[in-house]
């Protein structure tokens, strides 16, 4: 354990993946260090939750290599809290967000805790303990025994951040936590995530494709296009120079008075580049 | 159905009501099988509904028509007709395109698809049959009242056996439901279980429809856990009220069907439909309540802010 204060959560070297016949992105080197808040940007499609599915190890490199906390991808995946990208829960799912964040606790485990005697009793007073420390580490103590479909949308993030973090995990994976929030809560969720990142000394990967509301915190980014990436400190990587670079066409990077960023001219989606030639096709045979 | 002779009238005395009802073995038989039927349905029926399988739920239980038309063709035991329908429609229902965690839309076209194919294959089995065959309103509504012992420890037996695979799968089933991505990323063999889920809603359903009837199974799985559902939101006490809410309308229709014309399974039905539309109602005022007390809440929250502005 003490080598845990030197390993990083995460390291990528050379890293490639191909999907389908197609490759993602290749030649990615990425390290995120114990402790450290990175967010992972990129337009729709440009790889960023393909990147969580290698470091969970749902997804083999092509080329290249990668361990997360000192392990192959997929070994440690019990120390990692990852939060898959997905759609709000409706009103019909009878469950409590208490219980979602239980099933993060123990949902893995086979069988029912219906032990007797005061050593189970212990132990099921500690769980309840722990996934009511994880309800009030995001504040969610207010809702988490409503219905999760009643639950507005910054509210069942909340809850599925208290599920992610249940387990006390190294790592946190969170694809797109801040999709389909409104400003106030994007910020807010942006701040939790920042909070939890330095209290509990979690290291965090957040996939994003809006870096605006985690400038003030983000300790370094991962920008991902064009198959390519470039990391490191916000201001050295989200500028024209750097993203016309990874992009390969002229790109412009604006900065508000506010500090806000906003990117210009990049091309729509990245997997234009790798339909063009099905594009062409398509041209020819209409021309 | 009262047994021949003087018909049985309810008096007063509920006692006396009550010792009318357990006179007869084949009421004792009907009250047992219909507690285990009620037990193992309350059960399964909570996780289909969490899972939005009750399509395929549906699909399973109408998988009895060609199941019992097969069987009389083929001449052996209308259970083995049964059980092989339920579970190759099982089987079916989980390898569609989709499955428990792709589209929904795609998923219920799916089984609507095995839904229909079923159902023309009982009607191939019946005119390939030619006879007339026996019995068919006991095919889709069963016969609670003319259970055998053998049925009843057959119910038991299947009905232990589904409960207990059931209890040991049923913390990575849920989370695997309510998160699919997050369950396989800790290892838990998520398309195993959605298949395994099938196969016992397959199992539990081919055990109970020879003796309840497709359409008595398929209200006794629905409507007692999404009465459950109604009342509360927690699993263990709703998977409890589930069961409990089963007994009590299994429990109530015989008794009611005992003393009246009309069948069992028509009184069944009535009384769950009436225990949801209660608890609907309860739902909805703790729902109202719920939203005053949030709306107080938040005016509570806002009055500093507004004090701020001005």
């Amino acid at each position: 354990m003490s080598t845990s204060l030197v390993e990083p959560a995460v390291e990528l070297r050379d890293a490639s993946v191909r999907l389908g016949g197609r490759t993602v992105w290749s030649d990615v080197s990425l390290r995120i260090e114990p402790g450290e808040f990175v967010g992972l940007l990129g337009e729709n499609g440009s790889g960023k939750s393909t990147m969580l599915k290698v470091l969970l190890g749902a997804l083999e490199l092509q080329r290249g290599s990668a361990t997360v906390l000192g392990r192959p991808p997929g070994a440690a995946n019990r120390e990692i809290g990852y939060l898959p990208q997905r759609p709000g829960f409706g009103a019909g799912l009878p469950l409590r967000g208490r219980d979602l964040v239980r099933l993060g606790l123990d949902g893995d485990r086979w069988g029912l805790p219906l032990g007797l005697g005061a050593g189970a009793a212990a132990r099921r007073a500690a769980a309840r303990d722990r996934v009511a420390g994880a309800i009030d580490l995001v504040g969610a103590g207010a809702y988490a025994d409503r219905p999760i479909g009643e639950c507005s949308g910054g509210e069942q993030q909340r809850l599925l951040i208290a599920q992610a973090l249940v387990r006390e995990p190294r790592l946190l994976l969170l694809d797109e936590p801040l999709d389909s929030l409104d400003l106030p809560n994007q910020a807010s969720v942006s701040a939790l995530v920042d909070r939890i990142c330095r209290e509990a000394g979690v290291a965090v990967l957040l996939v994003a494709h809006d870096v605006n509301p985690l400038l003030a915190y983000l300790d370094r980014v991962a920008y991902l296009a064009a198959g390519r990436a470039v990391a490191g400190p916000v201001e050295q990587v989200i500028t024209s120079e750097k993203l016309s670079d990874l992009y390969g066409v002229p790109v412009e990077v604006l900065r508000a008075s506010d500090g806000r960023l906003a990117v210009i001219g990049q091309p729509e989606s990245p997997s234009h580049h790798h339909d063009r030639h099905d594009h062409d096709e398509t041209h020819a045979h209409a021309g | 159905m009262p047994a021949e002779g003087a018909n049985p009238t309810l008096t007063w005395n509920l006692a006396h009501d009550i010792s009318q009802v357990l006179e007869y073995h084949f009421m004792i038989n009907a009250l047992l099988a219909g507690s285990a039927v009620a037990v193992l349905a309350g059960l399964i029926g909570w996780m289909m509904l969490v899972r939005r399988e009750a399509f395929a739920g549906h699909t399973l239980a109408l998988m009895a028509f060609p199941g019992a038309s097969a069987a009389a063709l083929a001449g052996v035991a209308a259970a083995w007709g049964y059980l092989t329908f339920c579970v190759a429609g099982a089987l079916a229902i989980a390898r569609l395109p989709g499955g428990a965690r792709g589209s929904w839309r795609e998923e219920a076209a799916g089984v609507g698809v095995v839904q229909a194919l079923a159902l023309a294959l009982g009607f191939l089995f019946v005119s390939l049959y030619g006879g007339v065959l026996g019995d068919l309103e006991g095919l889709l509504f069963g016969n609670l009242l003319g259970v055998s012992d053998g049925q009843v420890l057959e119910l038991v037996v299947v009905g232990l056996a589904v409960t207990a695979v059931l209890a040991a799968i049923a913390r990575p089933l849920l989370l695997s439901s309510v998160d699919p991505e997050g369950a396989a990323a800790r290892g838990l063999p998520v398309g195993a279980l959605s298949s395994g889920f099938l196969l016992l809603l397959g199992l539990a359903v081919a055990a109970t429809s020879q003796v309840t009837g497709p359409l008595l199974v398929f209200s006794l799985l629905v409507m007692p856990a999404a009465s459950a559902q109604a009342i509360t939101s927690r699993p263990a006490p709703a998977l409890a009220a589930s069961v409990a809410i089963g007994l009590v309308v299994v429990w109530l229709g015989l008794a009611v069907s005992y003393f009246s014309v009309y069948p069992p399974g028509f009184w069944i039905t009535v009384v769950a439909f009436a225990v949801y539309l209660l608890s609907r109602l309860v739902a909805g005022a703790s729902a109202g309540r719920r939203r005053r007390g949030v709306a107080t809440g938040t005016s509570g929250l806002r009055a500093p802010a507004a004090s701020r502005a001005a």
